[in-house]
């Protein structure tokens, strides 16, 4: 099932071992989408490995950007402003609904539901035209930096995001109505990749696919970042850890996103959105252009970056995949000595020949669209 | 619980072995000799009280010109009680193989693939080391600090003569 396949969801190349329609073995070959990012960090300044981290999980890049923030301000020591927590926290669940909804429309399309790719993206796209107007680019948007959030959100940006969480709900009551007790989906997702609650932790999963299992680990609750142990919110648990449940799991996670969303709408703190260390965060843009001071600010942040003392630190972040996890070793200088992505769709991916051994070679499909797998988290 | 206090319950269990500890920014961690990686792993993934049931990763660091050269780090993780804890072990350049812990977590079987693939690093006890990222001809360790960031030197010819 080679690297060039539409339900591979990019290029993951599967040699499988039939026999008839059963699968006998399966050995997932990955690395095309390799493209050296834990090596280019390691000559970057930490500022421009930010671009680095949108691009590992695409669908998703305001929760890896925070990720990344996150593992270096605890590095160095900083504290962000409440507001800039708050924004933050906006961007990482939009991001949560946005690649969830992509996950759905490409999980049931590949699984033979097309409509329901029809109706969630457009819905994507009004989220992506929210980062538009928030940061001005769709996809990788490179929010969150070092310090804070790269610019301030406009009064327009939190009446559009009040109107989409408004109208979202019933669209999510709209796909359920497409699958949730459709015949054939059923019959395609339940008891299919069935992992029981000590496999899932024993494979090292994380994310949908673990809480499919049952298992109560959402990193947002376990170790809480930016402003998420000021909101409330639920975790849905599975029970039987098969595909129908971790699809379940996956909608119910956009309801509790708007759910947070909205009490960060309401809660919204006024402030600066970024810490005030001259030597990390950049000086306002208006007084760049005004005197010669902080223009050379400027130059050496952008041109030399800062340095980061000696010293090194892991830092775990739910993504919407999983657990993103930053551990990132400094020596004193300008660009990180190594820093190791700990990339969820990776280690979920492992869990793909157990899932699949002795089904069908439709299942296959199935299968990968619950893990839920992004090719360019996978190969970093 | 704390985690200096799990260092000290493996130096009770495995005296000798904890050759150094430390901790940055409230992340501690256990700096292991090589001999019995595998079995200390397994005394913390199963002692009911520590019971660090979640490999969150297994990574290695090249740390040039020093010597020892490299660093394993496992990074473990318990469910049930919320701990974390670091360990590293230093591996020569020269004798660079390490005992394989996919018998205690089955998820380090593609983490230590990466870490053979990247670093050169081999884990014996392994059912299965190969490379995972970089093609499965391919010579040389990518992440190594002598390992060049443009990549290798090689000429493409894209009208080859003849």
């Amino acid at each position: 099932m080679g690297p060039q396949h539409p339900s591979t969801h990019g290029v993951l190349r599967l040699v499988l071992e039939l026999d008839g329609e059963r699968v006998m073995s399966c050995k997932p070959y990955i690395g095309y989408l390799h493209r050296g990012s834990e090596k280019l960090a390691e000559v970057k300044s930490y500022q421009q490995i930010v671009p680095l981290t949108d691009r590992f999980d695409y669908l998703s890049c305001g929760n890896n950007n925070l990720a990344y923030a996150i593992a270096v301000e605890k590095l160095m020591g900083i504290e962000v402003p409440e507001r800039a927590d708050y924004l933050r926290t906006i961007v990482a669940e939009l991001s949560r609904i946005s690649s969830h909804l992509l996950w759905l429309a490409t999980h049931a399309a590949d699984i033979g539901a097309v409509t329901v790719l029809l109706y969630t993206l457009r819905e994507r796209e009004l989220i992506l035209d929210l980062f538009e107007l928030l940061t001005g680019a769709r996809l990788t948007v490179s929010y969150v930096n070092i310090g804070g959030v790269r610019r301030d959100a406009p009064k327009e940006f939190f009446d559009r995001c009040d109107e989409f969480i408004k109208i979202l709900p019933a669209k999510i009551d709209d796909y359920n109505t497409l699958i949730m007790e459709n015949r054939i989906w059923l019959g395609r997702t339940k008891g299919i990749g069935v992992i029981p609650y000590d496999e899932a932790i024993d494979w090292g999963l994380t994310g949908g696919s673990l809480r499919g299992s049952g298992v109560d680990y959402d990193l947002r609750k376990a170790i809480p970042y930016a402003a998420y142990d000021r909101v409330e919110f639920d975790v849905p648990l599975g029970t039987h850890g098969d595909v129908y449940d971790r699809y379940i799991i996956r909608v119910e996670e956009m309801r509790q996103s708007i759910r947070i969303i909205k009490q960060c709408l309401k809660d919204m703190p006024d402030g600066p959105y970024k810490a005030d260390i001259p030597a990390v965060t950049l000086p306002p843009k208006d007084r760049v252009m005004a005197d010669i001071e902080t223009l050379v600010h400027q130059f050496v942040l952008v041109s030399k970056g800062f340095e980061v003392q000696k010293g090194e630190v892991y830092v775990g972040c739910e993504v919407p995949k999983g657990e993103l996890g930053f551990y990132i070793v400094s020596d004193g200088g300008t660009s990180p000595l190594r820093m190791k992505v700990r990339s969820p769709s990776f280690v979920n991916l492992q869990c793909l020949p157990r899932m699949v051994y002795g089904r069908m070679l439709a299942d296959i499909v199935s299968c990968i669209g619950s893990i839920d797998i992004v090719l360019g988290e996978v190969d970093r | 619980m704390d985690p200096f206090l799990i260092i000290e319950l493996i130096k009770g269990k495995f005296p000798g072995e904890v050759t150094g500890q430390g901790s940055f920014a409230s992340q501690s961690w256990a700096v292991l000799g090589k001999g019995r990686v595998a079995d200390i792993c397994r005394y913390l993934k199963e002692d009911p009280d520590i019971k660090m049931d979640y490999l969150i990763d297994v990574t290695a660091v090249d740390y040039m010109p020093r010597a020892p050269r490299f660093e394993v780090v496992y990074q473990l993780h318990s469910i049930k009680h919320g701990h974390r804890l670091r360990l590293k072990v230093p591996v020569e350049e020269k004798d660079a193989t390490i005992q394989s812990v996919t018998s205690v977590w089955r998820t380090a079987n593609w983490h230590e693939r990466e870490t053979y693939d990247m670093f050169g690093i081999e884990f014996t006890g392994h059912p299965e080391l190969r490379r995972i990222l970089m093609p499965d001809d391919w010579e040389g360790f990518p992440l190594r600090k002598d390992y060049p960031i443009e990549g290798p030197k090689w000429t493409f010819e894209p009208w080859p003569e003849g």
